[in-house]
């Protein structure tokens, strides 16, 4: 008589157990959301270098928690429709345990409430806008880098410290939601700093345009003090090259907010005097960590392997993967299990300090990530065969990010001109 | 038709139970299906000789009249988005048909694409109303007055798109029956001909036009709501191309050809895009010029109506 | 407001623009004419041909030869891809299917321009080519107080010129010239008078993809080169050759002058607008002139 209920419990307490602690999988799949085609395949391609790197990194010294990782990557470049569906084929088919998506904010804005409904986790590695955390809650997204308001209000710190007497500006952005969004966070901040200034053209030429004679001949008319290109790519390198070629570029104080990503393939067409900045603290010859043995290390093998210096998506690639390994160890610790489930794992990146190869990150309780901002001047020197930054100014990720709770748009428009001085900005000249 | 029926019915039937043995396929077979109807769409037009190479437009009518109704918060069913999607499309198909209609050949295929690289170029450029290339959300609305998770509105929206392909092909085939279908092969075989008998060419294809925009924006519905998100490419050409593309490999002028092929058309992207993520486009090109040049088998329908028409 | 000085301002801005959409379109129209076929496959050819020029010039300045060079290396790249990828297509490809029904035809072009997307990506990668030697050397002219370059004023717009009279004068006084002109405007009858079409079809398909390959090399100069950039170019053209009547040669030259005017009027008065301008004036265009503009009456045939 009392055997079968005895039995029972037996079987249910063991059931619960390893429910509990589920045993570790053979392997971790990742899914990865990257441009492996279009345009964007500038940022794309050098993403998914830098992930096959990291990857092999990571497996050679026995993957995450011992399990060896797998990557499956999908083309963002293939249009929304097949990209959604794409990734949920690899959540649902493929059984990825993790997504990383994406470049693009478009995608990142489809793919978020998806990741929501099949409960799996994802880390958006390089999207930029503030919407995401801002207009939603989402338990399952997190964000290993800032967002397009910390990279906007550090250029206009930077612009109003280094360039205090300009009157007019001009604002050239592509016209699609990035660049016009981008562009609206730039002219909210700088009104806060500096209410005076005066907007004198506002274009928004089409993304993937081929000639900029028409936008290059009005700023030549209206010769701004100040002209924005939030551009990146193709686009940036051809704006520039007309640009320079017809002298507009000594003309007026320009600012590329994205424009690491192209100062070595620009080689002598960037001008000196240009402001870069590096969507988050990314350049390859970061002040403070050039010189460090893992840093350099990394920057060597990636050129050995692609012939080409790291441009932020790189970085940002290997913020993703640092935070996933730290939060899959904080929460294998924290529960105490061999491998956590993906709720343990989302709790886990939570207040989670990681280290990529530059600065440190620190996730929020929303989930955004509080990414320090780097930006400089470009200058010449005989070493490089392409412009540098000099002039490097490090703008902590608390000082420039929009506090939890509200909107990049209204937090902009309330901010004081008194912290273009903060103490906590650092500032580097070159001499290294 | 009979057997085209018959054919249609057991291939259903076979659909029906995949998602229920398999259930990662239901969403891709939901869209396979809903392309399936943009596609015959096309079908109904190359039954008149025509290809538009701007059906996005009526797709991404569709499509975005579900996601500004979802936006304004009237919570629809999605019972009657559906519907709604088709209704606006065939309303924009009949004023615009009024000039579309009067061209035919390359001339009907680049009028139409014409106006829908405006409505793509719209799209994007009033972002403060659509977006922009953002695109918008659509929040999941109820199915059938009930708010279903994840997994049960997967497995209820395939039902549901079977369901209105089934009515969807049987209504167009009867159109295609009907004297008014006829006309449509009149239209391409031989136009001068049709106009002395006292019928206008033009108002046979206008019925024509306005009946495939209807599949386009129902298409268009049930891909926002499935997907739970719209954009501007849902209007671009290459995604018209892909609608004519995927008639041809069906076999053109055939019905259950359109949903065939739509489905063969979705499980080779998603190979060609799981295996060679970087060279999918190559394999979809290869496998549509082998189509074309190696195996006509898949378009007997064509060489049918041609030989008939040169007879 | 619209001065004249906007309008003159404008109108020098639209030439390069125009000019290089010209070559594009102008090719497109040729092969419509004579072959019957729209090819969509065309933008490639105009992005090939800037890459192949890219290197070109890449190669040029690494080699430390005089950076005069990329200019003639143009020319080069352009009649190779014309012959090579332009004649290989044509050979192996389209020549099986001019029996074949017209959606059939673009299907295969379509398909083409996927799989040329393709091959461009795996030959040069994705990283944005770009030589600054051809817009660096000429330096710039000013007027009206604005500095514009010469090499995108005047050379761009003089090449575009150069290769409008010539084909005129091919068209107008040569032997293939008339042959090409028959075909086009009958081609039964030019095939009962014993036109040799394979030659003929070869022949102006390659003259089509060269003058393509050449817009995209002179765009080289002064553009960078992205992947995707052919898919711009193919609607693009499309719209300016459906604009001034397929086939119709001058009628390309006015309606791509007509875009890229339009074009740049747009970024002064209504910038928001700006890409909406090609297809506005298509579709203006196609609404009252259904075969375009410079479009010869058709018989009807019963």
């Amino acid at each position: 008589m009392f055997k079968r209920p005895f039995d029972a419990l037996c079987a249910l307490m063991l059931l619960m157990s390893s429910a509990l602690a589920a045993d570790k999988p053979k392997e971790l799949v990742v899914g990865i959301t990257t441009f492996l085609s279009g345009p964007a395949s500038v940022f794309g391609v050098p993403g998914k270098n830098a992930a096959d790197l990291l990857i092999a990194d990571l497996n050679a010294k026995g993957g995450i928690l011992g399990v060896p990782l797998r990557p499956i990557f999908i083309d963002e470049g293939a249009g929304i429709n097949q990209l959604m569906s794409e990734y949920r084929r690899v959540v649902l088919n493929e059984k990825a345990d993790v997504m990383l998506a994406s470049i693009s904010s478009a995608s990142c804005l489809a793919l978020t409430p998806i990741a929501e409904d099949l409960k799996v986790p994802n880390i958006l590695w390089d999207c930029s806008t503030p919407r995401i955390f801002e207009d939603n809650d989402y338990k399952y997204s997190v964000r290993t880098q800032a967002h397009s308001g910390a990279e906007m209000l550090a250029a206009a710190l930077y612009l109003i410290r280094n360039k205090p007497h300009f009157k007019t500006i001009a604002g050239v952005n592509q016209d699609y939601a990035a660049g016009r969004d981008q562009w609206g966070l730039f002219l909210v901040a700088l009104k806060a700093l500096k209410p005076d200034v005066e907007v004198v053209a506002e274009l928004f030429p089409k993304f993937g345009a081929p000639d900029y004679s028409t936008e290059i001949t009005r700023l030549q008319a209206l010769r701004p003090d100040v002209i924005v290109n939030t551009s990146w790519g193709g686009d940036l390198d051809t704006f520039v090259q007309q640009a320079a070629a017809r002298g507009v570029m000594t003309q007026s104080t320009f600012v590329f907010p994205l424009g690491e990503s192209s100062l070595e393939r620009l080689g002598n067409a960037m001008p000196p005097g240009v402001i870069i900045g590096g969507r988050g603290d990314h350049y390859f010859l970061h002040p403070k960590y050039a010189q460090q043995p893992a840093f350099r290390a990394f920057v060597t093998r990636y050129r050995e392997k692609t012939n080409a210096y790291p441009i932020y998506p790189v970085l940002h690639m290997a913020q993703a993967f640092a935070a996933l390994e730290d939060a899959y160890e904080k929460a294998a610790q924290t529960n105490n299990v061999p491998w956590p489930s993906s709720e343990q794992l989302m709790a886990a990146f939570r207040g989670l300090k990681f280290r990529g190869l530059t600065s440190e990150v620190t996730i929020r309780e929303d989930n955004q990530g509080l990414e320090d901002q780097l930006i400089g001047t470009t200058i010449r020197v005989p070493e490089y065969d392409f412009a540098i930054l000099d002039r490097i100014s490090i703008y902590p990720a608390k000082l420039v990010t929009t506090p939890v709770g509200e909107r990049s748009a209204d937090w902009l428009s309330k901010i004081k001109p008194e912290i273009a001085s903060d103490p906590s900005i650092e500032t580097f000249t070159a001499g290294k | 038709m009979r057997p085209e029926i018959l054919l249609g019915g057991a291939a259903a039937f076979v659909l029906a139970i995949v998602p229920a043995l398999v259930p990662w396929t239901a969403v891709m077979l939901t869209i396979a299906l809903a392309i399936g109807l943009s596609v015959l769409g096309i079908v109904v037009l190359l039954r008149a000789g025509q290809v538009s190479f701007g059906h996005g437009l009526y797709y991404a009518t569709g499509a975005y009249t579900v996601a500004f109704l979802v936006s304004a918060r009237l919570s629809l069913d999605a019972l009657i988005l559906i519907p709604l999607g088709g209704l606006v499309a065939t309303l924009i198909a009949l004023a615009f048909g009024v000039f579309a209609v009067r061209y035919r050949d390359i001339f009907f295929a680049m009028i139409n694409l014409a106006i829908s690289m405006v409505a793509f170029a719209l799209l994007e450029k009033l972002y403060h109303i659509t977006g922009g290339g953002d695109g918008m959300n659509v929040a999941r609305p109820t199915l059938g007055g009930v708010r279903l998770g994840r997994a049960a509105f997967e497995g209820w929206m395939f039902y549901t798109t079977l369901a209105t392909v089934a009515i969807a092909s049987f209504l167009v085939g009867r159109y295609l029956d009907s004297p008014l279908g006829r006309a449509l092969e009149a239209v391409k075989s031989n136009e001068t001909r049709l106009e002395y008998l006292g019928v206008s060419g033009n108002r046979v294809l206008h019925v024509g036009y306005a009946i495939s925009a209807a599949l386009a924006g129902i298409s268009g519905a049930i891909i926002a709501i499935v997907n739970g998100h719209v954009a501007p490419e849902f209007a671009y050409w290459v995604r018209s191309g892909e609608f004519v593309f995927i008639a041809i490999l069906g076999g053109a002028g055939n019905v259950v050809g359109a949903f065939a092929g739509s489905i063969v058309f979705e499980v080779i992207r998603n190979h060609a895009a799981a295996f060679a993520a970087d060279y999918w486009q190559t394999i979809l090109g290869l496998s549509l010029i082998v189509i074309i040049m190696f195996a006509p088998d898949g378009l007997t329908q064509l060489r049918f109506i041609r030989r008939k028409a040169q007879s | 407001m619209i001065s004249i000085q906007t309008v003159l301002l404008a109108a020098l801005d639209g030439l390069s623009y125009g000019a290089q959409v010209f070559m594009v379109a102008v090719g497109l129209s040729l092969i419509f004419g004579v072959l019957r076929i729209v090819n969509v496959a065309h933008g490639s050819f105009y992005a090939i041909g800037a890459y192949v020029a890219a290197s070109f010039g890449l190669f040029i300045a690494a080699a430390g030869w005089s950076p005069w060079l990329t200019y003639p290396a143009m020319a080069l790249s352009a009649c190779l891809v014309g012959i090579v990828v332009g004649g290989t297509l044509e050979v192996a490809l389209l020549r099986r299917i001019y029996g074949k029904e017209q959606v059939l035809q673009l299907l295969v072009t379509f398909a083409v321009f996927m799989i040329l997307e393709d091959m461009q990506k795996a030959v040069w990668g994705v990283r944005p080519y770009f030589i600054d030697a051809p817009l660096g050397l000429l330096g710039t002219v000013n007027i009206l107080g604005i500095n514009y370059s010469i090499y995108q004023l005047v050379v761009v717009p003089l090449f575009a010129v150069v290769m409008l009279v010539s084909l005129r004068y091919v068209l107008r006084h040569t032997r293939l010239g008339r042959i090409v002109t028959a075909v086009t405007d009958d081609r039964e009858a030019a095939a009962a008078m014993g036109v040799d079409a394979t030659r003929v079809y070869l022949l102006t398909f390659m003259i089509g993809a060269s003058i393509a390959a050449f817009g995209g090399a002179l765009a080289s100069g002064a553009t960078s080169l992205v992947p995707g950039m052919g898919a711009g170019m193919t609607i693009l053209s499309f719209a300016v050759a459906a604009t001034a009547g397929l086939g119709r040669i001058e009628g390309a030259a006015v309606a791509a002058l007509m875009i890229g005017l339009g074009r740049s009027l747009a970024v002064y008065m209504a910038p928001e607008f700006d890409v909406l301008v090609p297809y506005l004036i298509m579709f203006l265009v196609l609404l009252f002139k259904p075969q375009g503009l410079f479009s010869v009456q058709q018989t009807r045939k019963v």
